[in-house]
């Protein structure tokens, strides 16, 4: 059986268009032979991105999870504001500027999370190391403003319900990013004392694709946060 | 670059496999010996096989609470304990089958079944799979753990607040229940990542969509309701410790707090929960009729949409439990429509069944007693159901035994019946033997007869106004009589749950030998060894019709060309099942189980004080980097097997 030791880190051309992952599809498929009664699947490649990885299934699992609780939490916020007289309740809102700058940075981290997970795409080692890289740097930088955003909220968890929710919301948040951070970390680490195979190059994809949902779920959050209570 | 040298040319197997394949592949898929080994082990069947016998054990404690309040209530004030061990017992009774038993029972056997019925080696995501068997025994035992220790929780199964707030529950009782919530969720959640995962991804060549099993789409449906409802408990039960620990006021009112926010959570989560009880037990049904019957099921397109229907539909009933509270009357009438509605696609697949075993040639063993129990029992609760969804019925009713009795008679005639009938069933693919059949007998009639004592009493007790979670009643209620019978009918139930014991444990050394198909079944776990060998299948067999055992002949007949000496599975497109892809599975690792040690620390420990919700993290952290972490000798395994697509 031949191999081609991808883990190694052996080039490969830029395959993510559409008519190449097409054309993938259709060797996949070529690749399968009947020999006799038997399917012979030997020659099936071993990786596969997206939605032929067993771990994006997973990944998908756990953000449909954690988006149910992210929306839900968000229910609570609106089941109190719809039954206060005066929301926040006696507190001032939260002041905008740190989780505003916070929004920008992680709308920033977004294009080296993108660069990496085309990087792992092409099976790119350095390419993965130097963007999970910078990926990771955004991330430390954000929890650093995360930890002002907490000081800048003007309500504690213990003062109200009101603040029992924002500081739930963004604790959550804060819990995934904290995840994630580390995940990536984890990764960076691996890509650089190895030992790789071609798995791990689509943990890197999937670590991305889980990025952008704590991206894309920090925009609603940051709207309630800091838009509702104004 | 390469840091790790591919091993050297890896042995694929043939078809048919040659005996040398076979075992190399007995060696690959076991696992290791020793007590390492056992805190290791990942083969989904060893952990399906823990994973049911715990769900038991927690069955027969849930029991036993139950029997002690039986004995307790079978006349009046009777003296054989006080309220205070009486309220943990209802809460531990309801608490244990609910989380501990009901819910996680159905997630056990789908974890060993499901495999074998689709045709693989293992359950998508083994290792998280371990991971997920220790988290709720770990909760399972520390539940147990607080209630010997006369710190059990005392606040019902579903914790209402303000009785299990700050204000009404000091002392720890309610903080146990809120962390058992947390273990065992966490535990479903992961659970359904892994059946969604298995399900889809990995089933034979040839199983498309329209061809899995029944009740391999009952367990996708119900973990996809698990992946929406459960986040929903958790988070009220993160809510509720806050408020007892760090002084959040989520639920109290005088900060803006509302306890019906605690409601809406709960039965956001606990309705649909009814149905990941309910709908796995229709999929044994659908497994154990067509077998029993000898046809294929009638209508399995009807009775797919109707799966998925019931999935939709449970999440618009939560508001049917929360009738008594002062919410707007024209929400509760959408809510009685919808609870009423959901009886469309349960009624389409009693009918289904009907038709199937109307046009059968029925073969009466234990099995079918249990499913056809199923239609007595379910079809007078699903009546008492109807009746509860109407506002004015249900005003009059709330929090009587005749809620008691319709919830029996939903739970244990939609899933307790039919789960032990899956049990005769599946015995002799678990243990290689059948269980006796004149002991099934009894434990079918008694539980039968002792299920219909101890419980149709309790709607005329309710309809005569007893309420439920007293702990006794005066003598000139009236009620003395039937309480009696209750109890009668209690006792009739332990006798028949001893009869399965006995014939569980004996039947594994003594019960006759079965050979692959004893029950000539026609879905793929009949089509291999009882008990079936560590890679489930010495090669992957290709699937051309429904009922593939029932179809056996069309070529080709098996995958050949996936490692032997690796743990290699084979992945399959979502709706066609083409193969796509070979998957190289992990090894047995102890770093679960340490990763749930480490993870129960963290869960009990923030009971007592907050910041172990900081320093907890740590050694999790550190657990679950180290499981992640690649080995360089599986690693060199993997890149022998490796091809770029």
């Amino acid at each position: 059986m031949s191999t081609s030791a991808i883990g190694g880190g052996a080039a490969r051309p830029a395959g993510t268009t559409r008519e190449a992952s097409m054309q993938r599809r259709t060797e996949g498929q070529q690749a399968v032979r009947r020999v006799g009664a038997a399917l012979d699947v030997a020659a099936l490649p071993s990786v596969g991105f997206s939605h032929r990885s067993l771990m994006w299934w997973g990944t998908l699992g756990l953000m449909a999870i954690e988006g149910t609780a992210f929306a839900l939490a968000i229910a609570i916020y609106f089941f109190f504001q719809v039954h206060a007289e005066r929301w926040p309740y006696t507190t001032p809102p939260p002041a905008l500027v740190w989780g505003t700058l916070n929004t920008v940075i992680l709308i920033v981290s977004m294009l080296p999370n993108h660069l990496a997970k085309r990087a792992a795409e092409r099976y790119d080692r350095r390419g993965v190391w130097m963007w999970l890289g910078l990926c990771l740097l955004l991330a430390l930088l954000f929890l650093g403003v995360r930890w002002l955003e907490f000081s800048a909220l003007n309500v504690r968890w213990d003062t109200d319900a009101y603040g029992s929710i924002v500081w739930t919301l963004l604790g959550l948040h804060t819990v995934h990013l904290v995840t994630d951070t580390w995940d990536s970390a984890v990764l960076e680490a691996l890509f650089f004392t190895g030992p790789l195979e071609g798995r791990r190059y689509v943990d890197v994809s999937e670590n991305a694709m889980y990025w952008y949902f704590v991206v894309w779920s920090w925009l609603p959050i940051y709207a309630v946060v800091y838009l509702a209570p104004r | 670059m390469s840091d790790v040298a591919p091993a050297a040319s890896p042995m694929l197997n043939s078809v048919p496999p040659t005996s040398g394949q076979a075992a190399a592949l007995e060696r690959t898929w076991r696992d290791p010996p020793g007590l390492l080994g056992w805190i290791s082990a990942v083969n989904h069947k060893t952990i399906g096989k823990r994973f049911i016998s715990t769900a038991f054990a927690f069955f027969i404690a849930g029991g036993l609470f139950a029997l002690a309040m039986r004995l307790q209530l079978a006349k009046p004030e009777n003296g054989l304990m006080g309220p205070d061990l009486y309220n943990q017992l209802f809460t531990m009774h309801g608490s244990t089958m609910m989380f501990l038993f009901a819910v996680p029972v159905m997630q056990a056997v789908a974890v060993y079944l499901l495999p074998l019925m689709l045709g693989t080696r293992s359950v998508a995501f083994p290792r998280m799979n371990a991971f997920a068997y220790w988290i709720y025994l770990f909760g399972g035992l520390m539940l147990m753990t607080a209630f010997a220790l006369d710190i059990g929780p005392d606040v019902g199964w579903f914790a209402y607040v303000p009785l299990s707030g700050p204000d009404y529950s000091p002392g720890k009782r309610a903080d146990f229940w809120a962390q058992l919530i947390t273990f065992t969720e966490l535990s479903g959640l992961l659970e359904a990542i892994v059946i969604v995962t298995t399900v889809f991804k990995l089933r034979a060549p040839g199983m498309t969509l329209n061809r899995i099993p029944l009740f391999a789409w009952t367990m996708v449906v119900t973990a996809f309701m698990v992946m929406f409802a459960m986040p929903s408990v958790m988070l009220a039960s993160t809510a509720l410790i806050m408020d007892r620990l760090v002084g959040t006021h989520f639920y109290n009112p005088a900060e803006g707090g509302d306890v019906i926010l605690w409601q809406h959570l709960f039965w956001f989560f606990g309705h649909p929960e009814v149905y990941f009880i309910f709908l796995p037990g229709l999929g044994f049904l659908s497994s154990i009729i067509p077998t029993f019957a000898r046809r294929p099921i009638y209508g399995y397109t009807a009775m797919v949409l109707s799966v998925i229907a019931t999935g939709f539909l449970s999440f618009g009933l939560w508001v049917h439990h929360m009738f008594a509270t002062n919410l707007p009357d024209l929400g509760k009438s959408f809510f009685t429509a919808a609870s009423l509605m959901i009886a469309i696609p349960s009624a389409v697949q009693i009918f289904c069944w009907l038709a199937t075993l109307w046009t059968g040639r029925l073969r009466f063993r234990t099995p079918l007693y249990f499913a056809l129990a199923f239609f007595v029992i379910l079809v007078i609760g699903g009546m008492s159901g109807l009746m509860l969804a109407s506002v004015p019925l249900d005003v009059q009713v709330h929090d009587t035994y005749f809620v008691v009795a319709h919830l029996h008679y939903v739970l244990l005639g939609g899933a307790v019946f039919p789960l032990f009938g899956a049990i005769y069933y599946w015995y002799p693919k678990f243990t290689g033997r059948l269980m006796g059949e004149r002991l099934g007998r009894w434990n079918f009639w008694l539980f039968f007869i002792g299920f219909n004592v101890a419980f149709f009493p309790m709607h005329l007790l309710g309809l005569h106004g007893m309420p439920r979670r007293v702990y006794t009643y005066g003598a000139e209620m009236g009620w003395g009589t039937l309480n009696a019978v209750s109890t009668f009918g209690a006792l009739l139930i332990a006798a028949s749950v001893l009869c399965f014991l006995y014939n569980a444990w004996h039947s594994r050394s003594h019960g006759a030998v079965a050979g692959p198909n004893p029950w000539g079944g026609g879905t793929l776990e009949w089509a291999t060894a009882s008990p079936p060998p560590a890679c489930n299948f010495e090669a992957i067999p290709v699937v051309h019709g429904r009922d593939p055992v029932w179809e056996a002949g069309a070529e080709p007949t098996h995958v050949a060309g996936l490692s032997v000496e690796s743990r290699e599975a084979l992945v399959t497109t979502v709706l066609d099942a083409h193969p796509d892809k070979r998957e190289a599975f992990p090894n047995p690792t102890p770093w679960p189980f340490v990763s749930a040690v480490a993870t129960a620390v963290f869960f009990i420990g923030s009971i007592f004080t907050p910041w172990a919700v900081v320093w907890g993290t740590i050694p999790i952290g550190i657990a679950t980097t180290i499981w992640f972490w690649p080995k360089r000798r599986e690693t060199a395994a993997h890149l022998a097997l490796e091809r770029a697509p």
